[in-house]
């Protein structure tokens, strides 16, 4: 389905989708609080957006900088080119260990390569720890956000799902009793686990480390009683020096969820002993977009979300709406360069206001690459017939002034003299909820020419003077 | 000082108030004007459903026409936008010619601000003003402080505005929120666009906002057209239509 029509289904729900918007809203106050209090919070969003764009400028040589440490760290490293390719890495370190549970901290990485059906098809017990994660898990359902991937349900629509699966009272919806009784659900799954596998926030190459941001302390928990460790990240999450986190720390948490930091800034640098740490590196069309000068810099995004919670469009149509593991401004670059003929409608759920822009802490020129997806997809062929053809004719009918003028008179005489029901049809979606303007008599260019001709014919209030 | 009058296509056919009310002003401050009677629209619909073939035409034929002015003013931002902001991609960037028409097109209260130097309009307006910030006009052409951005940076619409005796402005609680027109996406995007509108419009009922402006008259046009269909108390006006009525 494309955006309109999921989007229309979302608001067909108003006090609901109402709602959705007001909780997203909340976040982006919290985040301009945040943003308000740190004085050179703009001098912090140039220098992240440089150290990105630099690192991309170099990506490869950073990439095996970071391959070399982490391999002298005793970290083993592996190269996924695509999806498919990635699953098959993990399952074949999980099948040498003989891991029959793994527990996972949030990844949108592998929500992107669809990693748990993968291993569940294969046997494999897969539980997603992050709370949130774990309640779209339970439901069989996608995260709409990729911070709160569960932000498109209330308390009672929790309440309901743990009743079914983890036989918490029908009907309860209080948070502290049902936090209480995933976190019981939850520690009973972390002791249990084969192998803990957790996503990569910032992999630094100058160390070989890496380091993963969480709230709930869930990616230290998988992590620490397994002997297996493996980390998913993409290959854009470098950065050159460990002390490039002392600016990226501070932008993450307060532009995703308007905290100082995240509860947990969790550092690995190697095995513990006797243990195995795993690194899978991955692709997936992060290199084409690397080639591309429009798009390169979408690979600068740190996964905040705040371009989610600002976007009027994000939060007035739920992230369900997009059909792509990363939804809102970032999703609708990025979704599209890898099929855009299954998601030629994202670029254009936007009206182009610029906030996405202006809220990332790595200043992606959202927006404009949002406007430049649009002309990517028509070069594609991909824009949809009735939209190219209307177009053409309007733009030819733009290229004369004769034509425009006759077109805009006739248009106005219609809307002058034809009965309201001819007007409001429903082949017109302008006027299912809006009035259209009155047209008037004569246009601004025959009311100029009749003012000109007026000030001529009184040389006294000639041009120049005040009226 | 001479300058042409840039005037959005759907101004020239839809509202003409306004493009007379702009008219009106510069002869106010004692500016020579013309109307290029050859221009129809910058192209920006036909950029923004990614047909560039299309917007091409037209703004090598803006650039045309405009060429031989010292100043083109729009009293529009988003078409403002569309000409200094987007015409770099339909011209080689060492265009003289077009490099010109860029630099030289702005957007009314800018012009008013940067070029007029006007910093108090002698006038009258006693009503409760509220002020619908366009997206382009204040994030393409940064004519005032997003919330977004920790930055000051002078608010030109409310400073030309807040010189009206009598005047007194809405405080919103989502003071730069879109609108929701958005060009086709108005009409691609219907369910959405109309609530963006619907919630814009209760802020400023609830601010209590007696007279809705903007730096564009397309948000105007969305939101006046839900205002009308819902029969709420507020009259639309562009700020330029604000000053016409008010300045002595």
């Amino acid at each position: 389905m494309s955006h309109p029509a999921l989007a229309q289904a979302f608001i067909d729900d108003r006090p609901r989708a109402q709602w959705h918007d007001k909780a997203l809203w909340f976040v982006r106050e919290k985040r301009d609080r945040m943003a308000t209090s740190v004085p050179e919070w703009e001098e912090l969003r140039q220098r992240a957006s440089e150290i990105k764009q630099h690192t991309m400028s170099l990506l490869p040589d950073y990439l095996e900088m970071f391959e070399r440490n982490a391999k002298a760290r005793g970290v083993q490293v592996h190269w996924a080119t695509d999806g498919p390719e990635h699953n098959r890495i993990v399952h074949e370190i999980l099948q040498k260990h003989q891991v029959k549970k793994l527990v996972k901290s949030k990844s949108m990485l592998t929500e992107e390569c669809h990693l748990n059906p993968f291993l569940e098809k294969h046997g494999i017990e897969v539980v997603d720890t992050d709370l949130g994660e774990w309640i779209v898990q339970l439901r069989d359902e996608p995260p709409s956000h990729i911070v709160l991937p569960a932000i498109h349900l209330k308390k009672e629509d929790v309440g309901e799902t743990f009743h079914q699966h983890i036989g918490t009272e029908k009907g309860a919806s209080d948070p502290k009793y049902l936090t209480e009784a995933a976190r019981n659900t939850l520690r009973q799954r972390f002791c249990a686990a084969d192998a803990g596998l957790t996503g990569v926030n910032f992999a630094i190459a100058e160390t070989g480390g890496f380091v993963v941001c969480t709230n709930e302390g869930n990616a230290d928990l998988g992590v620490s009683l397994p002997k297996l460790h493996i980390a998913s990240m993409g290959i854009e999450k470098l950065i050159p020096r460990a002390s490039d986190l002392a600016v990226f720390l501070r932008l993450l948490a307060r532009s995703a969820t308007g905290q100082p930091i995240t509860t947990y800034s969790s550092h690995f640098h190697g095995p513990r002993e006797g243990c195995e740490l795993h690194i899978v590196l991955l692709d997936n069309g992060r290199s084409e977009i690397l080639k591309s000068p429009e798009f390169r810099r979408s690979l600068s995004c740190i996964r905040c979300g705040a371009c989610m919670n600002t976007c009027p469009v994000y939060r007035r149509s739920g992230g369900h709406s997009y059909e792509s593991t990363v939804p809102g401004p970032i999703g609708s670059i990025l979704t599209p360069l890898k099929d855009p003929a299954a998601h030629s409608s994202l670029p254009f759920a936007c009206t182009l206001c610029g906030s996405c822009t202006d809220v990332c802490p790595v200043k992606i020129d959202l927006h404009h690459q949002l406007f430049a997806m649009r002309a990517f997809l028509d070069r594609k062929k991909l824009l949809g017939m009735s939209k190219k053809l209307s177009m053409k004719f309007v733009s030819g009918l733009l290229s004369s002034q004769w034509v425009f003028s006759s077109a805009g008179k006739a248009a106005r005489t219609a809307l002058r003299w034809l009965p309201r029901f001819a007007v409001y049809n429903p082949l017109n979606p302008w006027g299912k909820q809006r009035d259209l303007p009155d047209a008037p008599k004569d246009s601004f260019r025959a009311q100029y020419a009749e003012h000109q001709k007026d000030k001529k014919s009184r040389p006294s209030s000639g041009t120049g003077g005040q009226s | 000082m001479k300058v042409a009058l840039f005037i959005p296509c759907y101004v020239d056919q839809f509202y003409p108030q306004v493009g007379m009310a702009t008219v009106k002003i510069l002869e106010h401050f004692g500016v020579d004007h013309t109307f290029p009677a050859a221009q129809t629209c910058c192209g920006q619909p036909m950029a923004n459903s990614g047909c560039m073939p299309e917007a091409k035409p037209l703004a090598l034929r803006f650039v045309e026409i405009f060429k031989k002015y010292q100043y083109i003013v729009a009293p529009s931002g988003s078409c403002v936008s569309m000409v200094r902001n987007h015409y770099s991609t339909f011209f080689d960037k060492d265009d003289v010619e077009a490099n010109d028409v860029r630099r030289r097109t702005y957007e009314l209260s800018e012009f008013l601000t940067n070029v007029l130097k006007v910093d108090k309009l002698d006038g009258k307006f006693a009503h409760t003003v509220g002020i619908h910030q366009s997206c382009h006009g204040l994030r393409e052409l940064r004519l005032g402080p997003s919330s977004e951005v920790m930055a000051q940076r002078p608010e030109m619409l409310t400073d030309l505005l807040s010189g009206l005796e009598g005047i007194s402005f809405s405080k919103l609680q989502r003071p730069d929120e879109c609108c929701g027109f958005g060009g086709t996406f108005a009409v691609a995007e219907e369910a959405v666009s109309c609530m963006m509108g619907d919630d814009r419009i209760n802020d400023h009922l609830n601010a209590g906002t007696e007279v809705l402006t903007a730096g564009d008259m397309s948000c105007l046009m969305h939101l006046e057209g839900i205002i009308k269909r819902q029969k709420h108390p507020i009259r639309v006006m562009h700020f330029a239509e604000i000053l016409a009525e008010s300045i002595t």
